[in-house]
């Protein structure tokens, strides 16, 4: 092994090495069978707390990132902002400081500001991870996306996997982004005009506005929901016009390679960015996205408690960092 | 550089693993229900010697498995930067099998308690045996083997380096002052 690794937060594949990334990759491979087993369980994280702190609706994450501090027999805690003080008044860094107070080791956070993760970080001393930010990061989610593309094709180096849909919200895509460039991949992100950020190609990725361009000389297709949510204007006239253009089904995919992989973030819009023969056909690889997703929250969760443990025993015990001893 | 004492030599590897496998056969009467499991790295790599050795002597088909008891270490807490996980393998069910449970170094007993640890977790055994290549000594835990290639007496400022053909290019074994 390469690298060793040191950061007591995972915030974004943005500032990650290279190394780094497949540090996790390989460590998360490694504990995909803990989940194969009748007791699912190891205690490494015996005696650990982690928070989940989530301020936007999630249910895939949370309950994955659930699973994975379960199965390392961490004791967890879920806050929603819904039912808690955030919703008396309290600043997100007064809820930070009080959880701090509670002596948990890690904070799992998601958050609908851009940022927010990366600021508590720089404020409190438990580790946090990301868990998605607005719209600008998903780390585990594009790592269990890499480590799914590693699974079926056995390298990312080379493959060319291509984005459908809403690029310009989807922090999904932008984790992605900076993860397989970084380990080699060629990467085209494909939309409507508006919903391709502007200067995305000085990320190192193509821009496509006609999906069947692409499809052929696709290894892997990404679809993206579109997040009604986040757009408080129109972006296209109609979901069915997107659909009708953009949406992936049968009849588009006589092109593609006989071993592309459709993938998809969850939560699938069936019928829009995905015809249902497609989600469930033999080129979806979507459930498998789901289960990797606990190996590599259980990799991250293991590797940054190592980071964290380190530190707090550099503050507590200077014997052990006196080299006279 | 440090001195380096051989302890063994490929021949005497060999002999070592031909020795304990007509032991293991002898205190379990045979092949039945016996499986092999080789704690990550040499270990593991013992452990398919075992089950070759074994099924060269006697008939019958023995499974082997791979134990990665890094998860189950009692120092995670102490040590910086967490160790590389490399994954178990045991793909059959350990219950109410004769586990014979092979390591290279035989040292503290910290690593066998993580791996009994581990072990129960998969099942039941009838029996968990412990075959180490060596013996080294300076026991912290009440562990012994069932089966010891060789009792070598060291000092805490020695190490001892097991090198396997598969991941060193060669086989032997030899005693060294700690590098610093």
């Amino acid at each position: 092994m390469t690298v060793a690794w040191t950061r007591k937060d995972l915030l974004g594949l943005r500032d990650m090495s290279r190394e780094e990334i497949e540090l996790i990759l390989d460590t998360a491979a490694s504990f995909k069978e803990i989940s194969t087993r009748s007791i699912k369980k190891v205690p490494t994280l015996r005696g650990r707390t982690v928070v989940n702190f989530f301020f936007e609706p999630s249910t895939r994450t949370r309950a994955s990132f659930e699973i994975a501090e379960k199965r390392l027999s961490a004791d967890t805690l879920n806050f929603s902002s819904s039912g808690s003080s955030m919703e008396k008044g309290e600043t997100l860094l007064d809820t930070a400081k009080n959880i701090e107070a509670l002596k948990v080791d890690l904070i799992v956070m998601r958050h609908s500001a851009s940022g927010a993760p990366h600021r508590l970080a720089q404020h409190i001393r438990p580790g946090i991870i990301n868990a998605g930010d607005g719209t600008n990061e998903h780390p585990t989610q594009a790592l269990l996306d890499m480590l799914t593309l590693m699974e079926n094709k056995g390298r990312i180096e080379g493959l060319h996997v291509v984005f459908v849909g809403d690029i310009l919200h989807s922090r999904v895509a932008r984790s992605n982004i900076w993860g397989l460039t970084k380990l080699g991949a060629r990467v085209t992100v494909c939309g409507p005009k508006t919903l391709l950020p502007v200067e995305v190609e000085k990320l190192g990725v193509r821009m496509c506005t006609d999906v069947d361009e692409v499809i052929a000389d696709a290894d892997a297709i990404t679809l993206l929901r579109i997040q009604l949510e986040r757009q408080q204007e129109p972006f296209f006239p109609s979901l069915r016009e997107y659909t009708k253009t953009f949406g992936i089904n049968r009849d588009r995919l006589k092109r593609a390679k006989p071993d592309l992989l459709i993938m998809h973030p969850g939560p699938i819009n069936r019928g829009v960015e995905l015809s249902d023969d497609v989600a469930n056909g033999p080129f979806s690889v979507i459930l498998d996205q789901v289960t990797n997703g606990i190996a590599v929250r259980m990799a991250v969760l293991y590797l940054l408690s190592g980071a964290i443990a380190k530190e707090r025993n550099e503050d507590v015990d200077p014997i052990a960092s006196d080299p006279g001893r | 550089m440090s001195e380096e004492k051989k302890i063994l030599d490929q021949e005497g590897i060999d002999r070592a693993l031909a020795r304990i496998s007509h032991e293991i056969l002898e205190k379990n009467k045979g092949t039945a229900g016996l499986a092999v499991i080789g704690i990550q790295t040499r270990g593991a790599i013992l452990a398919r010697r075992f089950q070759k050795a074994i099924t060269d002597i006697e008939k019958g088909r023995i499974p082997v498995g791979i134990l990665d008891i890094t998860l189950y270490r009692d120092d995670l807490s102490e040590i910086g930067a967490q160790p590389e996980v490399r994954g178990t393998e045991i793909k059959f069910d350990i219950h109410e099998k004769k586990v014979i449970l092979v390591d290279d170094v035989l040292f503290t007993g910290r690593t066998i308690r993580c791996a009994l640890d581990a072990l129960v977790d998969f099942g039941r055994p009838a029996t968990i045996q412990l075959a180490a290549l060596i013996d080294r000594g300076h026991r912290e835990l009440p562990i012994r083997a069932d089966y010891v290639g060789k009792n070598i007496p060291t000092s805490r400022e020695e190490e001892v380096v097991v090198r396997l053909q598969e991941t060193d290019g060669k086989d032997e074994v030899i005693v060294r002052r700690k590098m610093p």
